[in-house]
C-alpha cells in the first residue's frame, strides 16, 4: 500500500478521526433499525420501560399473533408484493420500449414526445391526484391493484434511462439484423433486451423498492383491510387507540426486511442505476 | 356494426399480420404507444383537469365555476401560509445540513486509504430503503416524550426531557432530524459518484502547492462538484416541497398545525373534507413554486456552464 502513496492522500491521525467520525455516522444510520429488530420481539411494556431494554426478547410470536389479529398481515403481505412486482415488470417493458424508440429511431413528432415526457418530471405527482381519484370511481378502480399500478407507469425518469442506456447500443448491431431480415420487434426482444440487462436491473430495484414503499395514493384509494398494502396496513396500526409498540414494530421489521434482503443483493446495480440516471454522461 | 366486425375478422387471421405492421416506419410507434396512452390517461388528462377543476368547486355533488375563488381563499387560508411556512423551513435548514453533511460524509468515504468502505456507504445509504412508514413509526418510538431513548439518553446525562413531538418548536426539529436521517445517505452516495470523477492529478497539484486540505476542498473539490450539488439540491427541494408521510405519521401535522406540511394539508382538504377544487387549486400553487424554484436553479447552473 504505501508504494502507492500519493500526496493527496488521507493517512496517519487524520484517517483515524475518519474512522471514528464514520463509525459514528454508521451508528446512527443504523441503531434504528436495531431498536426496531430488537423492539419486534419485546412487549410494549418492555419496550417503554425505564431504562429501555436493548436486547432481544421472547415476545415475537405475541407480537405476531396480536398483528394477526389486527390486520390480515399474509393478505398484505401478497398485496404489496402483487402491486410492487407487477408494477415493475410492467414499467420495465413500458420504459424500454418507449426508451428504444426514442434512443434508435427517427421519426415525427420525437422531440415533442421526448420534451412532453421529460417535462412531467417537474410535475409534483400531487397536482394529478384529484382528478385520478375522481377518474378511478368513474371507472370503478377504487380499492383495486391497477388503480396504484397503472397511474405510476407514466414513468418519465425510467423512460429517460433507458433512453440513456438505449442510446449507447451499437446501432450496427440494429442495421446488420434489419439486413438479416429480422423484423423490428424481434430485434428490441431478440438483440437489444438481452443486453439490457445490468440497466433493467437497476431500474427494476429501483421501481420496486418505490412501489414498495408508496403510501400516499394507496392510502387514499384503498378503501377496504384486505386490500391494504404494508404501508397503509401499518400506518392504520398507529391511528389505533391503544398503540402495541411491540406490534407495530413488527410490521415495520417485515416490510422493512424484504427490501433490506433486495438491496443488499442488488446494491451495486441499484447505485450504479441512480448514479446513471442522475449525472449526465 | 356488424359489417365492421366481419371485416376485421379475416385481418386478424392474416399469416403476415405482424411483419406488415412492423416496419421500420412504424415500429417507434408502436412501441411508444403503451407509453403515450398511458401519458394521456393518467397524466395529461388529469393534469389539465386539475387545471379547471382549480375554479370549480363542489356544490350539492355537481361541479360550479367558482372563478378565483378557490384561489383567493388559499392566500387568506392561515393554514395554508401556515403550511407553507413550515414547508419552507424544512427547505431552508433541512436541505442546506443535509447537503454539507453529504458532502463531508461523500468526501470522507472517497479516502483511497479508508478500509470498510462498503460497509460505510451500506450503512447510510440504508435508511433511504426504508419504506417511509417504517421508518416514521420508529422515530416517533424514539423519540417518545415519557419512554422514548433520545429523552432517556438525555435525562441520565442530566439534561431535562424535550418533548419532541408536541412541542412547535421541537416537533419541527424532530421531523428535519429524521428527515436528515433518512435523505443523507441519498445524497451521500450520488456524490461519492461525483467525487469520483475529479482527476486525482488536481489534488496532486495542490498539494505540491503546499495547501491544506481545507483549502483543497474549498478551492478544489467544492467547485468541481457544483453540478452534482445542484442536482442533489434540486431533487432535495422538489421532494420537501412534497413531503407528506412524515408529516402524517410522525406529528399528526401538530401540534396544532406546527409541523402541517402543504401536501398534506392538500390531502386532508382533497380526501378529508373532499374539497376538490379547493384542492386542485392548492396543487397547482404548489407546481407554480416548484416551478420557480427549478427555474432559479437551473438558471444559476446555466450561467456558469455546467
Amino acid at each position: 500500500m504505501r508504494k502507492n502513496f500519493k500526496p493527496g492522500d488521507v493517512t496517519g491521525t487524520r484517517l483515524i478521526v475518519y474512522y471514528i467520525v464514520l463509525i459514528l455516522v454508521a451508528f446512527v444510520s443504523l441503531f434504528p433499525f436495531y431498536v426496531m429488530f430488537v423492539s419486534s420481539t419485546l412487549s410494549t411494556s418492555q419496550i417503554l420501560n425505564i431504562p429501555p431494554h436493548l436486547s432481544f426478547g421472547n415476545q415475537l410470536l405475541e407480537n405476531f399473533k396480536n398483528l394477526s389479529e389486527k390486520i390480515n398481515i399474509s393478505r398484505v403481505i401478497f398485496n404489496s408484493l402483487f402491486i410492487a412486482i407487477t408494477y415493475t415488470l410492467l414499467t420495465l417493458l413500458l420504459d424500454s420500449m418507449a426508451g428504444y424508440a426514442l434512443a434508435k429511431y427517427e421519426f415525427k413528432g420525437k422531440s415533442i414526445i421526448f420534451g412532453i415526457i421529460i417535462s412531467t418530471l417537474m410535475v409534483p405527482s400531487q397536482v394529478t391526484l384529484v382528478p385520478m381519484f375522481i377518474m378511478m370511481n368513474k371507472i370503478g378502480w377504487q380499492n383495486t391493484y391497477w388503480a396504484i399500478i397503472f397511474p405510476a407507469l407514466a414513468n418519465a425518469f425510467g423512460i429517460f434511462l433507458m433512453r440513456q442506456n438505449m442510446t449507447s447500443f451499437p446501432t450496427a448491431l440494429i442495421e446488420a439484423a434489419r439486413i438479416d431480415g429480422c423484423s423490428e420487434f424481434g430485434i428490441f426482444f431478440q438483440i437489444v433486451m438481452p443486453n439490457m440487462k445490468p440497466a433493467l436491473g437497476a431500474l427494476g430495484i429501483y421501481n420496486f423498492m418505490s412501489q414498495w414503499g408508496n403510501f400516499m395514493w394507496p392510502l387514499i384509494i384503498l378503501a377496504t383491510k384486505d386490500m391494504y398494502t404494508l404501508p397503509v396496513a401499518l400506518a392504520s396500526l398507529e391511528g389505533l387507540m391503544y398503540k402495541d409498540y411491540g406490534m407495530m414494530m413488527l410490521g415495520s421489521t417485515i416490510s422493512t426486511i424484504p427490501i433490506i434482503i433486495i438491496f443488499l443483493i442488488f446494491q451495486r446495480q441499484f447505485v450504479s442505476g441512480l448514479i446513471g440516471g442522475s449525472i449526465k454522461e | 356494426m356488424n359489417n365492421t366486425i366481419e371485416k376485421s375478422q379475416p385481418n386478424r387471421r392474416r399469416p403476415r399480420f405482424v411483419e406488415t405492421r412492423w416496419n421500420i416506419k412504424t415500429a417507434p410507434y408502436l412501441f411508444l404507444l403503451p407509453t403515450i396512452i398511458v401519458f394521456c390517461v393518467f397524466m395529461i388528462y388529469p393534469f389539465v383537469s386539475s387545471f379547471f377543476m382549480s375554479f370549480q368547486e363542489l356544490e350539492g355533488g355537481k361541479f360550479v365555476y367558482v372563478g378565483l375563488k378557490n384561489y383567493i381563499r388559499l392566500m387568506k387560508d392561515s393554514i395554508f401560509i401556515t403550511a407553507l411556512k413550515n414547508t419552507t423551513i424544512y427547505l431552508l435548514i433541512q436541505v442546506p445540513i443535509m447537503l454539507v453533511l453529504a458532502l463531508v460524509i461523500a468526501n470522507m468515504l472517497n479516502q483511497r486509504f479508508l478500509k470498510a468502505k462498503g460497509f460505510f456507504r451500506v450503512s447510510v445509504f440504508l435508511p433511504c430503503v426504508t419504506a417511509l412508514v417504517a421508518y416514521a413509526l420508529i422515530f416517533k418510538l424514539l423519540l417518545n416524550t415519557e419512554y422514548g431513548l433520545v429523552n432517556y439518553l438525555l435525562t441520565s446525562l442530566g439534561f431535562p426531557k424535550v418533548d419532541w413531538l408536541n412541542g412547535p418548536i421541537s416537533a419541527k426539529i424532530s421531523l428535519i432530524i429524521a428527515l436528515t436521517w433518512r435523505w443523507t445517505g441519498y445524497n451521500t452516495v450520488i456524490m461519492i459518484a461525483g467525487l469520483q470523477r475529479i482527476p486525482e492529478e488536481i489534488y496532486e497539484a495542490a498539494d505540491i502547492d503546499g495547501a491544506s486540505s481545507f483549502q483543497k476542498f474549498k478551492q478544489i473539490t467544492i467547485p468541481l462538484m457544483k453540478p452534482i450539488i445542484l442536482f442533489c439540491a434540486i431533487t432535495s427541494t422538489i421532494g420537501t416541497l412534497q413531503l407528506f408521510d412524515e408529516s402524517y405519521i410522525l406529528t399528526h401535522g401538530g401540534p396544532d398545525n406546527a409541523t402541517i406540511t402543504v401536501v398534506h394539508y392538500l390531502y386532508n382538504m382533497g380526501f378529508r373534507y373532499l374539497k376538490f377544487g379547493y384542492a386542485a387549486a392548492m396543487s397547482y400553487v404548489l407546481l407554480i413554486i416548484v416551478a420557480i424554484l427549478s427555474a432559479i436553479q437551473f438558471k444559476i447552473s446555466g450561467s456558469d456552464d455546467l
